[in-house]
């Protein structure tokens, strides 16, 4: 009797572990993600909407403010710092095209040339993250000091008389001008530029350069036809790297630069911790963001490359 | 064809490449040289004279070190919370579909597309509308929010280029779902898990523009390091500065030292 009535009770039995585990399976993803999303949902999404509803109050810091909607802040807070908008995207934008024109032989020589030394020159190239980049950034008032050694270089082979021309120096000093802020700025990104273009330059099959080469290409040739358009996506993601954080960022300016050179980061920063304004604020920050986001859209749209990550 | 032109064609990339390196290196060896400077007045831009002084006394400046060491807790705490929820979101991603698995991409992808300056300012405007105190919590949230992007795209690269035929090896022999995981799955990932760890440290240790929006009236090194600027400039900074770089290069040389030997121990 009881031979005839196990089976039918150990049919339900093993059934569920095999059922149950693939409802669970189901809802493993959302356990895992649920930690880290609900904190970047909490403290960088609510977080925009507090500054979106704080960029639409009007008050003063003794009586309160209150959600006014008052949208005439965004275009009183572009329209009194349109210059400084300017500055920041001319001088973000001259940077990142220094970054790539510095980084990319760094990149290439590390990725195709290095040998053995490959891992000391990305130890290189990383290790300045380690050391605050204040520090780094301070470094640079020594190294661009008026009438130290570098200034009296670029004096002598007459590199001044041609910045200044362009309204990036004023006279024979470096510091407190336009050209110390980017240079500062491009020395600040550039591993931002170097990683990723080293990364896409190593995926490279050198077979490819071999078989342009056996086609009779020449090595400027193998460049432009193969290596380059092979790199693209590393030149994509390196630039952004670059010209985000750089249009935003106000220490360089700050430490490296006058009154004459501050950024919309700059602004932000005084409006925020100093001025205590905070619609307007909210207000300049919503809008470098608005054009950083329509710039690196149209970028990616012409670039071309999907797969940024 | 052996002319200097010609040579210098022929090396031209090494020639420029090298010359980006120095400009990288430059600052660096400012910084060094200046840890042994014994400067006049407030500031520590010009060379003066060499001494020892700072080196024998790194601590000797008010709150110097006391700074460094709330950066130093800071660092830890990031890391740990950014590693663990980073690493969890980018199996859920590699491993698994689901719906709104775009939306999630998008929405770790946009921290990381962002002027650092605009998160800043909005977690201050959050934190001003809460009534929340400024001071070691809302940094720790800071860090931890902005490090985790860069948690999930190191460890999502590696989970993505790993052989998942492995892991069905695995439970072909019977290794349960936490074996597979702790003895499969753990082990291979590791390399990403610390690249994201580590980068973690790096940016939260050095950042200053979420902190300097977030920090009230506490003080990160690199606080300091801002302050001093307009107050003035102690030697010790660029002795910190000097010994976080080689240290730095020590950990990541011994790190790829080990890395090595395994790969040598066991090929692919």
């Amino acid at each position: 009797m009881s031979a005839t009535t196990a089976p039918p009770q150990a049919a339900p039995a093993t059934d569920p572990p095999v059922h149950k585990p693939s409802m669970r399976k189901r809802l493993v993803p959302y356990w895992l993600l649920l930690p880290g999303i609900l904190w970047l949902l909490v403290f960088f999404v609510l977080p925009m909407v507090y500054q979106a509803s704080t960029s639409v109050q009007t008050g003063s810091l003794e009586e309160g403010f209150k959600v006014t909607w008052h949208f005439q802040t965004y275009w009183d807070a572009f329209t009194d710092y349109v210059p400084q908008f300017l500055r920041s995207l001319l001088y973000a934008g001259t940077a990142t095209v220094l970054c790539l024109l510095l980084g990319y032989p760094l990149a290439y020589l590390i990725a195709f040339k290095a040998g053995r030394w490959r891992n000391l020159l990305l130890v290189l190239v990383i290790a300045p993250f380690f050391t605050s980049f204040l520090i780094r950034t301070l470094a640079w008032k020594t190294i661009l000091a008026d009438g130290g050694p570098v200034v009296g270089v670029l004096n002598k082979i007459g590199f001044l008389d041609v910045t200044s021309w362009l309204g990036m120096t004023e006279g024979d000093r470096v510091l407190a001008t336009p050209l110390a802020v980017v240079c500062g700025l491009t020395y600040n990104f550039l591993p931002f530029m170097i990683l990723p273009l080293y990364t896409s330059l190593e995926r490279i099959d050198t077979r490819l350069h071999e078989a342009a080469g056996d086609l009779y290409a020449r090595p400027a040739t193998v460049f432009r036809k193969v290596t380059f358009p092979l790199s693209m996506p590393g030149v994509v993601s390196g630039t952004l790297l670059t010209f985000i954080p750089a249009s935003g960022d106000y220490v360089n300016a700050e430490l490296l630069g006058s009154a004459d050179t501050r950024m919309i980061g700059n602004v932000i920063q005084s409006q925020y911790l100093r001025i205590l304004d905070y619609p307007t604020a909210a207000a300049l920050s919503f809008i470098l963001m608005a054009i950083v986001l329509i710039m690196v859209t149209i970028y990616i749209r012409r670039a071309g490359t999907e797969d940024l990550v | 064809m052996r002319t200097p032109i010609a040579w210098l064609r022929r090396n031209l990339v090494v020639i420029a490449g090298l010359g980006t390196l120095a400009y990288l290196i430059l600052p660096n060896v400012v910084v060094t040289v200046f840890s042994f400077n014994n400067p006049t007045g407030r500031f520590n831009y010009a060379w003066q004279e060499f001494s020892l002084d700072a080196w024998k006394d790194p601590c000797g400046v008010a709150d110097l070190c006391g700074s460094l060491s709330l950066s130093l807790q800071i660092a830890v705490w990031a890391t740990l919370g950014a590693t663990v929820l980073g690493t969890a979101i980018a199996f859920a991603l590699v491993r698994y579909r689901f719906r709104a698995r775009g939306a999630v991409n998008s929405l770790i992808f946009l921290p990381m597309a962002m002027p650092e300056i605009v998160m800043a300012a909005s977690l201050l405007a959050l934190f001003l509308n809460m009534g929340i105190r400024l001071g070691f919590w809302t940094i720790l949230i800071a860090h931890i929010m902005f490090c985790l992007s860069f948690v999930v795209a190191a460890v999502k690269a590696r989970v993505l280029s790993m052989d998942p035929r492995l892991e069905e090896a695995a439970r072909d022999l019977y290794a349960g779902p936490v074996q597979t995981f702790l003895r499969v799955t753990l082990p291979i990932a590791a390399p990403g898990i610390a690249a994201g760890a580590l980068l973690s440290f790096a940016l939260s240790f050095d950042d200053f523009i979420i902190t300097n929006f977030n920090s009230g009236n506490t003080v990160t090194f690199p606080m300091f390091v801002w302050g001093s600027a307009q107050r003035g400039t102690p030697v010790q900074i660029n002795v910190i500065g000097t010994a976080m770089f080689v240290i730095a290069v020590l950990v990541v040389l011994a790190g790829q030292t080990i890395g090595n030997r395994r790969k040598k121990a066991q090929p692919e």
